[in-house]
């Protein structure tokens, strides 16, 4: 049975505020992004032409364009990879230990509430190759540490950064998860002499599933579009070209390049790439996932 | 009823104030921390001495977030009067004649008596159309310098290098001596290319470095760049040379006594000043003796003040009296003595010399007289590329790919003139 509404107009004025958010917030800038894409303007405003698709011929013949998208690829998959293995055995260990239990998931959830460019400037700090303390520890261990020369070494500073202000949102989800299976199930396997390993992963984990879905998705929607507040505090894309991911290169061309036409092309081609890659889970991770 | 009455109220009351109190004028900048606040007591001074115009400054975050935000605001028909743009943006600005009033066209609009003869053309040279007449107003400007650490250079037993040739065998004995890295720098496009360029009286890039049209191209692949930035790969490989960042982050590497010596501009001289725990020196940026006998000046970084159209000309009065008060000889004199930033005029600049600055604070007129040696030529003067923010980040791009062994420096350097003259292209024809 259904439960129904007499009124017709209440559900509507009910959604009116999150429909009214998203038309101004989203659909609303992403139609003058895709029109601003099809036009060559000056940083002014001042005269303005219809170039067609030639703002996107012009990526698509750049080669730099596609290294992009492989470094766009490798970081968004680092993160989410790192970020959700991370918390996941974090939030496991933080549910089974009984004392000071809210102390360790405030610790764990604060970083949360750090904006993503200062948590950039915090590890480039701890990382400098000249004054960091991580950076010293590393040398004192006989590893070379500098993220200014080296492409990869840049790579693992930003993932870092990244993930780590995004283990806590994760940590959040998975140990409400993990307090909803029911303790019964988790007993009555361990009376029939599953060990914890085989508990988890026959057990925890499958009932987890719909939880480590929604948050791979969001990981990667994170990756790929709210990561360029640590890219830009740290690195700026370099050296030479190891961290530009697509959205920072969006900014900078955009908002620092003042290549409106240009940098709108590859917001659109970036909306694409992030409306595939959710098809894409929906229809092939969600089918293994079990509610 | 009662709510017409009150707004009514609020009308007059509205029209009463805008009799009575001084035209407003906005100034958007982009200097933070102790700068900032010099900033603001210049702009309390300049309101305190008249009550026909009152300055309102404010700080709109690094440089290019204030071009961007002018630029938007110009776009909403909410634009300052007064906005500083840094020197790379002078371009972009130029080419925006609708966009823009010139500077010696609104002093003479407004009556004010300005002489373009009286600043300094090492200064202005950057920012004058090829009539030479001043399109904004020059502010902050500075030049890279090299400083040195005075103990670790006693340790190796070294004096300063004058050019590029003895950096070599002074780094060479800076880290026999000990030391972890020879020199560091800050902006390396902006020191080891453009001013590279510069000293050596090369072109930057064609057309008299833009200055002579929007089909002006790059030309930083030339043997000469080609072979500073190859040795600087070689050094970076055995120490002598420690790259770090495209900022200045290279600071930490010197204040921290790892490098011995750290290219940057004249401006961080009050950072570093403060932040050194060691005596330090200051002298001119080296040159290849091997390429020329005397080397020429160089160029200047830092930003001007752009006067933006679309105000009435009742505030435009009251720019053109606050441009005249901030370069006034006194003014200047200070703003240079605090900041090392360079005096604008050479009012200024004899003003400070007369006072006996640079005598008790040794280091500090170096920049002066390296940017003031002979007179600019077409590769001296300055730069004018449109999209150079992209191209120096491009640049910074393949500099880097030399340090890190991806790549040798003609290659790399021939890659970034390829990409970059894309970019120059782009904004010729953004701009027709």
């Amino acid at each position: 049975m259904t439960v129904t509404f007499p009124h017709k107009t209440l559900p509507w004025l009910l959604v009116a505020p999150q429909l009214l958010v998203t038309l101004v917030f989203f659909l609303w800038p992403a139609g003058q992004a895709i029109e601003q894409a099809f036009y060559q303007e000056d940083a002014f405003g001042l005269s303005r032409e219809f170039v067609a698709f030639e703002n996107f011929i012009e990526l698509l013949q750049d080669p730099y364009y596609y290294n992009s998208i492989g470094v766009t690829l490798v970081f968004s998959m680092a993160v989410a990879v790192s970020g959700l293995s991370i918390a996941l055995v974090l939030a496991t260990m933080a549910d089974r230990i009984i004392r000071g239990q809210m102390v360790y998931q405030t610790l764990l959830i604060w970083p949360y509430a750090v904006a993503p460019a200062l948590a950039g400037v915090l590890w480039w700090i701890l990382f400098d190759p000249a004054q960091g303390p991580i950076a010293l520890w590393l040398e004192y261990m006989g590893i070379e540490w500098d993220h200014f020369v080296n492409g990869g070494d840049a790579m693992v500073l930003v993932v870092i950064a990244a993930t780590w202000k995004q283990i806590s949102y994760n940590f959040l989800f998975f140990l409400a998860g993990l307090q909803a299976i029911p303790r019964s199930l988790i007993e009555a396997a361990a009376i029939d002499g599953a060990g914890p390993v085989r508990r988890f992963w026959d057990i925890v984990f499958p009932l987890l599933s719909p939880t480590a879905f929604f948050l791979l998705v969001m990981n990667i929607v994170y990756a790929f579009f709210e990561t360029f507040g640590v890219i830009d505090a740290t690195t700026a894309g370099g050296p030479g070209q190891s961290t530009k991911i697509l959205v920072y290169k969006v900014y900078e061309d955009g908002f620092v390049g003042l290549d409106l036409g240009g940098s709108a092309a590859q917001s659109v081609i970036l909306m694409m790439i992030v409306g595939l890659m959710t098809v894409v889970q929906f229809r092939f991770i969600e089918r293994r996932v079990q509610y | 009823m009662q709510k017409r009455k009150l707004s009514a109220l609020l009308l007059g009351a509205s029209i009463a104030s805008s009799g009575f109190a001084a035209t407003e004028i906005e100034w958007w900048h982009a200097m933070g921390g102790a700068l900032g606040e010099k900033v603001n007591e210049i702009v309390a001074d300049y309101n305190a001495s008249q009550d026909a115009f009152k300055v309102k400054a404010t700080y709109k975050g690094n440089y290019s977030e204030t071009m961007t935000s002018a630029i938007a605001a110009f776009r909403a028909k909410q634009q300052p009067e007064l906005v500083q743009v840094f020197e790379v943006g002078t371009a972009s600005m130029m080419a925006a004649e609708g966009a823009i009033y010139p500077v010696h066209k609104l002093m003479r609009d407004s009556g004010q008596a300005f002489d373009g003869s009286k600043y300094l053309s090492a200064v202005t040279g950057y920012y004058t159309d090829n009539d030479g007449n001043m399109l904004s107003m020059p502010f902050n400007s500075s030049t890279p310098v090299l400083y040195y650490n005075k103990a670790m250079f006693a340790k190796a037993g070294v004096t300063p290098p004058k050019t590029w040739e003895e950096m070599q065998s002074v780094g060479e004995k800076l880290l026999a001596s000990g030391a972890k890295c020879g020199f560091t720098t800050a902006w390396q496009s902006w020191v080891h290319l453009e001013n590279m360029s510069s000293r050596h009286n090369q072109p930057f890039a064609t057309k008299a470095n833009g200055f002579g049209g929007m089909d002006t191209r790059l030309a930083f692949n030339s043997p000469l760049q080609v072979k500073h930035v190859s040795k600087m790969g070689e050094w970076q490989q055995n120490g002598i040379f420690s790259y770090s960042g495209r900022r200045n982050d290279g600071a930490a590497k010197f204040y921290s006594q790892d490098c011995a010596m750290y290219t940057e501009s004249s401006a961080g001289y009050a950072g570093i000043k403060k932040n050194a725990k060691f005596d330090f020196g200051v002298v001119e940026l080296p040159y290849w003796a091997s390429e020329v006998k005397q080397p020429s000046n160089t160029i200047i970084g830092g930003a001007s003040l752009w006067v933006l159209k679309g105000h009435k000309s009742e505030e435009y009065k009251g720019v053109a009296s606050f441009l005249n008060y901030l370069s006034s000889a006194d003014v200047q004199a200070d703003w240079h003595q605090f900041s090392g930033y360079l005096p604008i005029t050479t009012a200024a600049y004899n003003l400070t010399k007369g006072e006996g600055f640079y005598a008790k604070n040794l280091g500090t007129e170096v920049a002066v007289q390296q940017m003031t040696v002979g007179t600019p030529t077409e590769n001296t003067k300055g730069l004018r590329l449109g999209n150079f923010i992209q191209i120096r980040g491009l640049i910074d791009e393949a500099l880097e790919s030399v340090w890190n062994g991806e790549a040798d420096a003609q290659s790399a350097l021939d890659n970034a003139v390829k990409r970059g003259n894309m970019m120059l292209t782009k904004f010729e024809k953004a701009n027709k």
